[in-house]
């Protein structure tokens, strides 16, 4: 049985989900990338506003393709996370709760998460147009220059994740191929 | 001499970037299809009907079945006794990736200056041009989008001759173990031995465009093909790195001679959507 959720996440969201929890994901979430995070934590640095509240937000690592005329957008899969690690704690820190992404985080990444109170989904690599179904609204909200890399609003409905970290230091990447591992 | 207007080349690739991003090959989905019924793991095989219905999606939308539509990589194999004419043949086949990214809707992910400056060249152009001369008066052209994820995780390595050919395994499983989750699996390694530094990295590239089950033609490295990918297939990891057995669908080597004093190897990893479209001309 899936679990619903819905974005902005509260630590009382989020608290009990335990790592292999499939999640359908709903409500506002933003996209960022590596660059995108990069300009991010230069704002925190300099103690200006983001583009969008923090608090309790999920960022979703995607670039997406664009979308073709009628489409809300193009292919939106994730990217590997590991690229964004040395920028988490300081998100986490104002108020960031959910990230979505692909590939195994930095034990800094899950230190934090265990600190903060935040989860780590993952959506499956490679199932582009498969995720982007359940993205019914995109909007450039900052950094338009960057392309496939600026800052996005995204509404969604029922986005097809998997729990991967949680509040608890757990990791599903590890214990999962634990279990499979043949000596 | 055989005459090719250079217009063809950019019709053709245009043609095969917006193909090989939204249409999967039928190999492929036979393969996710064959790999599902073997994965034990529950969320394993989950996410390969994921990857089945992703596909499914894709072609019916004519949406890229992955953002990263990649840096298109074009093997071109030329015959002798062609002569291309009305304009540079490399001007033509990036004339045809960029049409082909920006009239298909497709990511362009490229960087003008790699080092400082993070402007996108804004239609995915420069392509990497392989071209490789061969008797005849054919033009055999393969387009390969290679995603920047399972890019990252390849390796190559100048090896040690003394290491031996279970240095090279070992190099090659600890490699797609390091992977683990990042590169999209269940994927598909490419594996270059011998030549040099640099041509055993576009041996492993060569490697991966090689079809399902089609073994290496010398029977011992075929052997070493099927071992290697059991050895990986033990290591647990499982499509998208969830965990379970299918962690690679096919492994391939492509070999060269080597110097005396050298033992270059290289892993080319691609990931799952494992696209590729050719055309012979
Ligand atoms: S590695 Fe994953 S995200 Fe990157 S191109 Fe391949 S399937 Fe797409």
């Amino acid at each position: 049985m899936s679990i619903k959720l819905t974005a902005p996440l509260t630590e009382d969201k989020i608290k009990d989900l335990k790592i292999g929890d499939e999640i359908l994901l709903s409500g506002t979430i933003y996209t960022a990338r590596d660059s995108a995070h990069q300009k991010l934590v230069d704002l925190l640095k300099e103690k200006k506003d983001l583009p969008f509240d923090p608090n309790g937000s999920v960022i979703f690592y995607v670039g997406p393709s664009p979308a073709k005329p009628g489409q809300v957008i193009g292919a939106a899969g994730p990217t590997t996370s590991y690229r964004m690690d040395s920028f988490v704690n300081t998100l986490l820190k104002v108020g960031m709760k959910g990230m979505i992404g692909k590939g195994p985080r930095s034990q800094e990444v899950i230190d934090g998460m265990k600190k903060y109170c935040g989860v780590y989904f993952g959506a499956t690599g490679g199932a582009a147009a498969l995720l982007s179904k359940s993205i019914v609204k995109a909007k450039v909200i900052a950094f338009d220059e960057l392309g496939p890399e600026a800052v996005r609003k995204l509404e969604v409905k029922d986005m097809p994740l998997i729990v991967i970290n949680d509040c608890k230091g757990n990791d599903l990447y590890v214990e999962g191929q634990e279990k499979w591992v043949e000596e | 001499m055989r005459e090719i207007q250079v217009k063809e080349i950019s019709k053709i690739i245009k043609k095969l970037s917006i193909e090989a991003s939204t249409i999967a090959n039928d190999e492929l989905i036979k393969k996710i299809e064959e790999s599902e019924k073997i994965e034990e793991s529950s969320v394993g095989k989950a996410v390969l009907k994921q990857l089945l219905e992703n596909i499914k999606i894709g072609k019916t939308d004519k949406t890229p079945i992955c953002q990263d539509t990649g840096f298109t990589v074009i093997f071109m194999d030329v015959g002798q006794e062609v002569s291309f004419v009305g304009g540079s043949l490399k001007d033509a086949v990036n004339k045809g990736v960029s049409e082909g990214y920006t009239e298909g809707y497709l990511r362009k992910s490229i960087i003008k200056d790699p080092i400082t400056n993070p402007k996108n060249t804004g239609d995915n152009t420069p392509a990497i041009l392989h071209t490789n001369i061969v008797p005849g008066d054919k033009v055999k052209i393969t387009l390969l989008p290679k995603g920047g994820g399972s890019e990252n995780m390849s390796r190559i390595k100048m090896m040690k001759p003394a290491d031996g050919i279970e240095g090279i395994k070992n190099f090659v499983v600890e490699t797609v173990k390091n992977a683990g989750g990042n590169p999209c699996p269940p994927t598909v390694i490419g594996v270059g031995i011998g030549g040099t530094f640099d041509y055993v990295a576009y041996l492993a590239k060569k490697a991966i465009l090689r079809d399902f089950g089609d073994r290496n033609k010398d029977k011992q490295i075929a052997k070493y093909e099927i071992e290697w990918l059991k050895e990986i297939n033990k290591l647990g990891i499982g499509p998208a790195g969830l965990g379970g057995k299918v962690t690679s669908f096919d492994l391939f080597i492509e070999v060269y001679p080597r110097h005396i004093a050298t033992y270059p190897v290289a892993v080319n990893i691609q990931c799952n959507s494992n696209r590729k479209k050719s055309f012979v001309l």
